[in-house]
């Protein structure tokens, strides 16, 4: 597995000058492999979206490094990195840079001196891998949060980068929407193997991921599968984060006397062990 | 709100004029405002308008819209009419009521005057009519590209443009949430004195400016993650394709010029 992206010891303050105010990210460490899906998560304030802007180098840390693909980045190098990080960010309307959809899902491309043919089978193919290809000339007010967040995606992808960086993507979206993104994403990840790195407060969509990483005040407070992270359980509540539905309803039943094993991430293995437990009587 | 608009409005179509490069669009248009002071006479007046009339028949766009975009100048259109027809003088004298002393002159400029408004107001309407904003954008920038050998950010202003234009809607319906907002908590911008009305509208105009100053912030970063460093080395996705039709209409115009030209009166 090769290692794609990789933090070391990130320090990072807004107010460098005033050392009484607490640093926004306090010494995190961690490896992003190729292929895995990892979430950062953490409630706000935690650092999550600090840590999201050191690894594109919209800021850069007072001491700690980052490395993406094996390069340590630095000034020079950092515009050839940011092809390769494809980034969606929380507001669906304030990234929508063109006029309609396509010339959004060509921006990247323009910026980056890709030939015109190239661009346009490159638009056509990322709009098809986020099923958008019919809204090729809708303008950005006649499309639904998700369907915006999806032409975001389109953008990102249209560079091929090996890594998307989903920042809050789903956290102003309807139900509806961010269902639609989620189902993308996962898709995405299953067709061509992207590397993706999700922040996000939704513990619902942390656990689609491969691992997860729990940030609170600046810290790491956890690393781990999400099996491992949910079973931190009260913990979680403590440090402000919303159980998911069946694990509290788990909880219930089991404050009600009714035998559960194991953990319960979605209402489909709530239902299973509900089933068991309902045998063993 | 966006409907009475007409200026900046654009109706797709697939009209000989709406397939024009805007390019030739534009310099056909500021072409033509040139060549309108070339008449001088009833001929020339008769053909400008009836080349106007050719125009707005090949752009296929209804009248209505024309004539919507003709009000905002109605008035002054009206006062140089009365201008001329009081002010100018010479030829047999029509009326003469002592102070009021019109003149055959006078009514002719008048008519000449407001014929070419109409020209004028007839022909720009058709562009923006005809053409997207966003393609105008394009269409300037490309013909205005000459001016960076001094200096001049042409492709940061069509850039800036067409985010503004990109915005417009998305602003508008902030505007409409913020003045429902406002409503809702007792706020009124319809009834009482212009003082108070006025007052009204700052509440309207903070949480817009904080909202627009938010947004401008959060594209900037996002333009900068996707790789946009200004406009050296970069490609366009909006091609601009000029064809035979665009060469054919410049120099139709370029004859119905010279023809001006030859039959306008040379004092």
């Amino acid at each position: 597995m090769n290692n794609i992206l990789t933090l070391n010891n990130i320090i990072f303050s807004y107010e460098v000058d005033q050392p009484e105010v607490k640093n926004a990210v306090e010494d995190v460490s961690f490896t992003v492999t190729e292929g895995e899906w990892i979430a950062i998560v953490g409630h706000n304030g935690s650092g999550k979206s600090t840590i999201a802007r050191i690894i594109n180098g919209l800021l850069f840390p007072q001491s700690g490094d980052v490395t993406v693909f094996g390069k340590l980045m630095n000034e020079d190098n950092l515009w050839s990195i940011r092809t390769e990080l494809g980034m969606v960010f929380q507001n669906p309307d304030n990234q929508f840079v063109g006029a309609t959809v396509q010339d959004d899902v060509a921006f990247a491309l323009e910026n980056n001196g890709v030939p015109y043919e190239d661009m346009v089978a490159r638009v056509h193919q990322s709009l098809a891998q986020v099923k958008m290809e019919q809204f090729l000339n809708h303008e950005p007010q006649h499309l639904s949060g998700g369907q915006k967040q999806r032409v975001a995606i389109a953008g990102a992808l249209a560079l091929r980068p090996k890594l998307l960086i989903l920042d809050e993507a789903t956290s102003m979206l309807d139900p509806q929407g961010r269902q639609e993104v989620l189902d993308i994403v996962r898709k995405l990840r299953d067709d061509t193997g992207l590397t993706v790195l999700s922040i996000t407060h939704d513990l619902e969509e942390a656990i689609l991921a491969d691992r997860i990483l729990f940030m609170n005040q600046g810290r790491k407070f956890a690393e781990g599968q999400p099996s491992e992270i949910f079973a931190l359980g009260d913990e979680l509540v403590e440090l402000g984060l919303d159980l998911p539905f069946s694990m509290k309803m788990a909880k219930m039943l089991q404050e009600k006397g009714i035998q559960l094993d194991g953990t319960h991430m979605s209402d489909e293995e709530l239902v299973e062990n509900l089933w068991i437990s309902n045998f063993k009587k | 709100m966006m409907e009475k608009m007409i200026f900046g409005r654009f109706i797709p179509g697939d009209s000989f004029v709406h397939k024009m490069d805007p390019r030739a669009k534009l310099v056909f248009v500021f072409a033509f405002i040139l060549v309108v002071f070339i008449a001088n006479n009833i001929p020339t007046y008769i053909a400008l308008v009836v080349v106007t009339f050719f125009v707005i028949a090949l752009s296929r766009i209804r009248l209505y819209f024309l004539i919507n975009g003709l009000k905002p100048v109605m008035i002054l259109m009206v006062f140089t009419f009365l201008i001329h027809v009081f002010f100018t003088k010479g030829g047999t004298v029509l009326i003469d009521w002592g102070i009021f002393n019109i003149q055959e002159e006078g009514v002719k400029q008048g008519i000449f005057i407001s014929i070419r408004f109409l020209v004028l107001v007839f022909m720009t309407s058709i562009l923006t009519l005809t053409t997207s904003p966003i393609s105008i954008t394009d269409g300037l920038e490309t013909l205005l590209n000459p001016l960076k050998k001094i200096k001049v950010p042409v492709h940061e202003l069509a850039l800036m443009m067409s985010i503004a234009l990109r915005f417009i809607p998305t602003l508008m319906d902030e505007t409409d949430k913020i003045m429902k907002a406002q409503m809702a908590r007792g706020s009124d911008v319809t009834s009482g004195t212009i003082k108070e009305r006025l007052k009204a509208v700052v509440p309207l105009l903070i949480p817009l400016f904080v909202s627009a100053f938010k947004r401008a912030e959060d594209l900037a970063t996002a333009m900068e993650v996707r790789g946009y460093r200004g406009g050296e080395g970069r490609t366009r996705y909006r091609q601009l394709k000029w064809s035979m039709r665009d060469t054919y209409a410049l120099l139709l115009l370029v004859l119905f010029a010279v023809g001006l030209y030859y039959f306008r009166t040379t004092k």
